[in-house]
């Protein structure tokens, strides 16, 4: 370029021609997803949200008249006679199960998931591979079959029951299929492995030379896992309560299959909505709410993740 | 007084990272992880009609279930769906790993990142409900009620599981080589063709792959996208749990599982990180 000067605006010019080229050529290049995301993933949701405005069709669907009423009846009920509003306790109970059901999953995982994680993390490096791929195994493998071989094993008849007789720890096989036990078992059992990737990841970073540290101060080992290794694995845990956390609220498949029809959580509840129920709005709005609670927890996760990176 | 000469009991050595009932507790949590699976598996090839009772070694109930009317069309629903799924979205998510990986950032790039992950972040039964009311009005609309919506619904939830190793494996790749098929004056498609695509081919395959395995278990969407009769089989298989379960349920069980293991043993190979020469 000796021979042509080229001026300081050109130059800036031909830049954000190429940036804008290649910014253009990027777009039409994610174009296709773009679209099939909007159409049959995303776009969809907008209607959710209108829907929960609206007011219930006669058999199913929706008359296009706005009002507040799918909204205000997530919480409270209409008297039919002095059209007072009073707390739907009905629905109360669902949330309350969903709620104290998921924290307790979440709970259960992390009890068992911690341990779990740590003992993958303190194997040799060659060999946590393999223990890593057994997590991830049932990690992808069908949700309902993993919920149907747990139903298998808690059933009258099942592994659980045979070996607690054959101990005589019971006489009579403990009834605990179609209970909130069910479920709670059964959604510990699915989402395990949300809690003790997380956790790896976490512990596996961890630099055991401050364990030793800790033990050369005479702290004992629940003094050194109380203070040294849970503050500073803290990130791995509140990501792994999330990823638990989150499934667990929203999970149908489980709760319905092991629940039975009587122990409803909010998502055959949602379900119910469009199904028997016949009320759409409620459906909707009930839906949205989900969403939105779950867009909270994704925020408290991103940045236990940010913090996470911040650490190396 | 303690005699000193006698043998102490053997101690393990101190070890600074153990911690007590640690491994024992993960012990526990691998057993459970499996056995329920175990047990599924292995009356599946029970002879017997109980799913309780062992009788004894036989392939009955595969043979029930392959005879199964409703099991036969609700395999062939899950495979069609599955293939066409696995491929659209394998062919878009290629594309957009392609305009989002190579060459920083730009504007937008947050935007269809989101898109792409949303049916990571979306609770599945929101999505449900959302395509549920959408797929009606446009079967109100144009009448027709083919497996076409399954297949879109599918695709799109698959797009993040074919996008996310293809992207691992274009961010892994030395732009070099592209760079050296320009200098040798090779045309953009060329050297695309060439030498990105054959580099890409693992992380493709490996994509499509997992989206395979996802399509085939999808439960949720399917339950309430789906028109009459229009099963597969995990929306079968959530048909008759509700019934009185016969092992035929194992059977197909087992037969799903082993596609998945297979698919993700294959997976994970061709996703390893090689291992950096000493």
């Amino acid at each position: 370029m000796s021979a042509v000067e080229i001026s300081p605006a050109a130059g800036t010019d031909q830049e954000a021609r190429a940036e804008a080229a290649r910014t253009r050529r990027n777009w039409l290049l994610s174009l296709p997803a773009v679209i099939l995301l909007l159409f049959a993933a995303s776009g969809p949701l907008v209607i959710v949200l209108i829907y929960s405005f609206l007011t219930p069709g006669d058999y199913s669907g929706v008359k296009w008249i706005p009002t507040f009423d799918a909204w205000t009846s997530i919480l409270f009920s209409r008297d039919i006679f002095d059209d007072t509003l009073r707390l739907a306790d009905a629905h109360l109970t669902i949330f309350w199960r969903s709620a104290s059901l998921s924290l307790l999953t979440t709970l259960i995982t992390f009890l068992l998931g911690f341990p779990t994680a740590y003992f993958i993390a303190t194997r040799p490096p060659r060999q946590r591979g393999l223990w890593l791929f057994l997590i991830t195994i049932p990690f992808w493998t069908n949700l309902l079959i993993r919920t149907f071989a747990i139903m298998e094993v808690i059933r009258n008849e099942g592994l659980l029951n045979k070996l607690l007789m054959m101990t005589g720890l019971i006489s009579e096989p403990l009834q605990i299929l179609y209970s909130d036990t069910a479920v709670l078992i059964g959604m510990a059992y699915v989402y395990l492995p949300l809690m003790v990737l997380p956790l790896y990841a976490a512990l596996e970073r961890f630099d055991f030379r401050l364990v030793e540290a800790g033990y050369d101060l005479y702290a004992g080992r629940w003094m050194v896992l109380r203070k040294v290794i849970l503050p500073l694995v803290k990130p791995g845990i509140v990501a792994g309560s999330i990823l638990v956390f989150m499934p667990s609220l929203g999970a149908y498949v489980t709760p319905r299959v092991l629940g039975g029809g009587k122990h409803m959580m909010i998502g055959s509840f949602i379900e119910l909505q469009f199904g028997q129920g016949r009320n759409w709005p409620l459906g909707a709005s009930l839906s949205m709410l989900l969403l939105l609670i779950v867009g909270i927890g994704l925020f408290f996760y991103v940045r236990a993740m940010s913090k996470e990176k911040a650490h190396d | 007084m303690t005699d000193t000469t006698a043998p102490r009991p053997r101690r393990k050595a101190f070890s600074v990272r153990t911690m007590p009932g640690f491994s024992s507790i993960a012990i526990v949590c691998f057993l459970a992880l499996y056995a329920p699976i175990v047990v599924i598996v292995v009356y599946s090839f029970n002879s017997g009609n109980s799913i309780a009772l062992w009788e004894g070694l036989s392939l009955k109930w595969y043979a029930t279930a392959w005879q199964n009317d409703a099991v036969q069309e609700a395999t062939i629903r899950s495979v069609i769906i599955a293939a066409f799924a696995s491929v659209i979205s394998t062919v878009v998510a290629t594309m957009a790993a392609l305009g989002t990986t190579h060459g920083g950032d730009f504007r937008g790039r947050t935007v269809i990142y989101l898109l792409i992950n949303q049916p990571l972040m979306v609770p599945e039964i929101v999505t449900a409900v959302a395509l549920l009311i959408f797929f009606s009005m446009i079967r109100i609309a144009t009448g027709y009620s083919g497996l076409a919506y399954l297949i879109a619904a599918h695709a799109a939830f698959c797009v993040p599981f074919a996008y996310l190793p293809i992207r691992a494996r274009l961010e892994g790749m030395d732009t070099m080589l592209e760079l050296a098929a320009a200098d040798l004056y090779a045309t953009p498609w060329r050297a695309f063709r060439r030498v990105t695509l054959p580099l890409m081919a693992p992380g493709i395959v490996a994509g499509a792959m997992l989206a395979f395995v996802i399509s085939l278990d999808d439960v949720i969407i399917t339950e309430f996208v789906k028109a009459a009769g229009q099963d597969t089989l995990p929306t079968y298989m959530l048909g008759q749990l509700r019934r009185a379960i016969t092992p035929e349920v194992n059977a197909i069980s087992t037969i799903l599982l082993a596609i998945t293991v297979i698919l993700l043993t294959l997976f994970f190979i061709l996703t390893r990180k090689r291992s950096p020469k000493a």
